[in-house]
């Protein structure tokens, strides 16, 4: 493969590729993220392969293997294009039907179309789906458009455009200028603007500077970064390249969590793409700068997420974070100056180049500008990914996009930030997802996990869950992290286990403030939110708990009996059957009955019973 | 010299200095368990926590780890500096609940009681052991095993130590004296580590005195020593 050694050279090559490729020739687009490999996309691409083949098609209708397109629920998704028909949940035996129904005689299989729960309505074109309709895709989108593999495919939407604007248009002061108005802020939690990093660590004393990408995502249920790791990776190094030239770095790294090892396998591709072509490298394009980049790996801890933590786990420490009263664009990887970004915040930058501040500024809040992408899941019908614009309320995030709450169940919070985050209440539901407005009641933006919980979740379990998510992943270094997490923790689940004390929600106020006031690191400093904003809102449930020793929701176990309503059992049986610990008694015709000290309260009835006759007190 | 306050009164301290060191030079009562001046600071015990106003800001932080900057000011005893010490003893006097070390600084603290199960534990994981092996003795025998709440201090694998000069720098600086040693004409224990070690004889007096490995690895280490310097007993240098 030749180096490409100037701006020219390139804009050449692209309008090679664009001039090879015709946008109404037919091409089916298939996913294969994790989420879709997990449903068997990889033989769906093998039966398409298969079926083209037999049917003399390969040369003739492209098929394309994308990174995930956000709609996780209904996984392996096919779009045929250019009418842009998406079949849901397609097994590899409907391949060959795709090929000769619908592309050799452009009908539609009815099965495989998405259905509206809440219209019934079959929706046959991609983008008129809910699901996709509300959104705004800028970033994520694009993984739709391309194979994440092939880097023409990401030349050919318009890449590395931004990146030869800024190397032969614009001094770094000018990028850093650009990035500063554009009012972007960091998407990995803390929502620092990004501009005002970059313009810190260029002006910091050195002359070596590191640029890092934190692909470290580890809030339980958030994959936004994974998703756009996975399906667009390209899009990322050249944020980060953008990154580099203004902040004066020559080398970067990109730490990945081990967890991820298609989005590391994409990584891997793609720079070693760019190496070939030579964008990534000494002189890049002939304009002098240089740069390249280096992929760490994460070993499974959830603090390396934090930035100190991270560099130490790049330099071969233990991921412990340090005390940051000197910052990172200071002195961070090996006492260099150095410049972390998230993921989707890397993502962000070549689009903002491109297409300019006013564009870019023209979406989302007065503080918060341009769009999230959520990873939407929990209780909700279309669970997924989500990208809207900065501003959009929670209420038409999780009913609009999400389709609402499954079974006719009733919303009862939103979780957002992970586990630094807070549970909203459905009484503010109407709020506007921005940074400020999330902090102000008492969550946080966060990475962007969004976890939709229904009436049938107890706010002291969720509280539980969370905490011990923290005791576990702290990385131990600070007392009042370690031990006032695990301590909180012990409070939590006592209440759970129906041992909760007077005095108990107030000793768990006392511990949250000295362990957010006293923490050395974030982790630690954020991991009381999931109990005060649960404690802020649903402080009943706390109560009920206590004193009536009730757990409201029916999840608590120790606080739960189930019991057969005598008047619904029609004494069929089922619930004997499946019971695991012979609790259940009853002959034919007799209504059954649960035996409360066998009964371990597993659910098994409650999942059988089609009379709906098992209770929960 | 870079001057600012403590509690009102004007200290100096030089460039790389923390605020915990000068705060201790000039007679400052903070309470620290995790700090020694010969090591790096740490910040894990949480329990050296001032107040500080640097410009408009005024924040909780630990002093051992805040370089000293000119114009800072500094309190040592403020409300919330008393309530949030006042919690972390009573985690501490929890987690070592028969520590003396830490009975006693409790108290002094007016902590006498805690409201959480007791751990019975001698660790308070405040890294002093971990630190001093490998910044000053500089051979790594030990380190932190394990997060979070599984956290603790050993040797790789939880196995006798093969690189431990059993010099008992560790014994020496724990603040809640977990790390035992014992000794005899013969050998020397680090208890904890499970590391035994024999004494090597002065040729002069003919008494033991150390472990012929750590006497070995300070023969390495040292220059411009007389090569015999370590084959004789302290008393007959």
């Amino acid at each position: 493969m030749k180096k490409i050694l100037d701006p020219r050279e390139l804009e050449k090559f692209r309008a090679q590729i664009l001039e090879k490729r015709d946008p109404k020739r037919p091409c089916i687009a298939v996913t294969s993220g994790t989420s879709a490999k997990a449903y068997g996309s990889e033989k769906l691409v093998e039966a398409f392969r298969t079926a083209l083949k037999a049917h003399r098609l390969s040369r003739k209708i492209d098929l394309r293997v994308t990174g995930g397109q956000g709609f996780d629920e209904r996984e392996p998704l096919v779009i045929i294009h250019p009418r842009n028909i998406l079949y849901q949940r397609v097994d590899p035996k409907d391949a060959e039907e795709i090929v000769t129904e619908t592309i050799q005689k452009d009908k539609i299989i009815e099965r495989l179309l998405f259905v509206d729960p809440k219209t019934g309505e079959k929706i046959l074109n991609r983008d008129d789906i809910p699901f996709y309709k509300g959104q705004m895709p800028i970033i994520f989108g694009d993984n739709g458009k391309i194979d994440p593999t092939n880097i023409e495919d990401y030349l050919a939407i318009g890449g590395y455009f931004a990146l030869v604007k800024v190397l032969t248009e614009k001094t770094p002061e000018g990028v850093i200028d650009i990035i500063k108005r554009s009012g972007l802020r960091g998407r990995g939690g803390g929502g620092f603007p990004t501009g005002m990093k970059w313009e810190s660590c260029r002006n910091a004393p050195g002359e070596k500077r590191y640029v890092v990408c934190n692909a470290d995502e580890g809030d339980p249920g958030a994959y936004m970064d994974r998703g756009l790791l996975e399906g667009n990776p390209h899009r990322v190094l050249e944020g980060m390249m953008i990154g580099a030239f203004a902040i004066g770095s020559d080398e970067g790294y990109l730490y990945v969590r081990y967890e991820y090892p298609l989005a590391n396998e994409h990584i891997q591709i793609a720079i070693k793409q760019l190496r070939q072509y030579g964008l990534l490298g000494e002189n890049i394009l002939g304009t002098g700068f240089t740069f390249d980049l280096k992929v760490s790996r994460g070993g499974g801890a959830f603090v390396c997420g934090e930035s100190t933590a991270l560099m130490a786990s790049i330099e071969g420490n233990a991921g412990e974070p340090r005390a940051k009263h000197i910052h990172t664009v200071e002195s961070g990887l090996w006492d260099k100056p150095t410049n972390l970004n998230n993921v989707e915040t890397w993502a962000n930058v070549p689009l903002i180049i491109h297409k300019g501040v006013d564009w870019y500024t023209g979406i989302g809040t007065e503080n918060s500008k341009g769009t999230k992408i959520f990873s939407l899941v929990g209780k909700v019908n279309n669970t997924g990914l989500v990208e809207v614009p900065m501003g959009m309320t929670i209420k038409e995030i999780v009913d609009d996009i999400g389709g609402g709450i499954p079974e006719n169940g009733t919303l009862k919070a939103v979780q957002t930030g992970g586990p630094s985050g807070g549970c909203i209440p459905a009484s503010l539901i109407d709020i506007s997802v921005d940074f400020d407005k999330l902090t102000e009641v008492g969550s946080m933006m966060g990475s962007g996990g969004m976890i939709v919980m229904d009436d049938k979740t107890c706010m002291v379990d969720i509280a539980r869950y969370f905490l011990n998510f923290l005791k576990d992943e702290s990385c131990g270094k600070c007392t009042t992290c370690r031990d006032g997490i695990r301590r909180m923790y012990e409070v939590v689940d006592a209440i759970t286990r129906g041992k909760g004390k007077e005095g108990d929600i107030e000793l768990l106020e006392e511990l949250s403030w000295v362990i957010s006031e006293a923490s050395l690191c974030a982790l630690g400093s954020t991991a009381p939110n999931p109990v005060l904003s649960t404690i802020r809102y649903f402080r009943d449930e706390y109560e009920a708990h206590i004193r009536d020793k009730k757990c409201p929701a029916g999840v608590c176990k120790a606080l739960i009996t189930y019991s057969i309503d005598k008047k619904k059992c029609t004494a069929c049986g089922k619930c004997k059957k499946v019971c695991p610990s012979d609790a259940i008694t009853g002959k034919k015709k007799v209504p059954h009955k649960i035996d409360s000290k066998k009964c371990i309260r597993c659910g098994a009835c409650i999942a059988e019973c089609k009379f709906d006759a098992v209770r929960i007190r | 010299m870079i001057k600012f306050t403590i509690n009102g009164y004007e200290v100096e301290g030089e460039k790389g200095q923390n605020v915990l060191q000068v705060a201790l030079d000039n007679g400052f009562d903070i309470p620290h368990l995790c700090y020694h001046e010969a090591l790096e600071p740490y910040g894990a015990c949480r329990l050296c926590l001032v107040e500080i106003s640097n410009g408009k800001r005024t924040r909780l932080t630990t002093s051992c780890n805040y370089p000293v900057m000119e114009g800072i000011s500094v309190q040592t005893d403020t409300e919330k500096v008393t309530r949030a010490r006042s919690m972390i003893l009573e985690l501490l006097l929890a987690r070592c609940s028969d520590s003396s070390a830490i009975i006693e600084l409790a108290e002094k603290y007016g902590v006498t009681e805690t409201r959480f199960e007791l751990d019975h534990d001698d660790c308070i994981l405040c890294g002093l052991c971990e630190r001093v092996c490998r910044e000053v003795v500089g051979v790594e025998a030990i380190s932190f095993l394990g997060r979070g709440s599984a956290r603790k201090v050993g040797p790789p694998l939880e196995i006798n130590p093969k690189t431990c000069i059993g010099c008992g720098a560790c014994v020496y600086v724990c603040p809640t004296d977990c790390i035992k040693m014992e000794e005899s004409e013969k050998d020397r224990t680090i208890v904890r580590w499970g590391r035994t070690l024999p004494m090597k004889t002065c040729k002069v007096c003919g008494n033991t005195y150390a472990p012929w490995f750590q006497l070995e690895y300070f023969k390495q280490i040292t220059e411009g020593i007389p090569k015999d310097f370590w084959d004789k007993c302290p008393d007959c240098r």
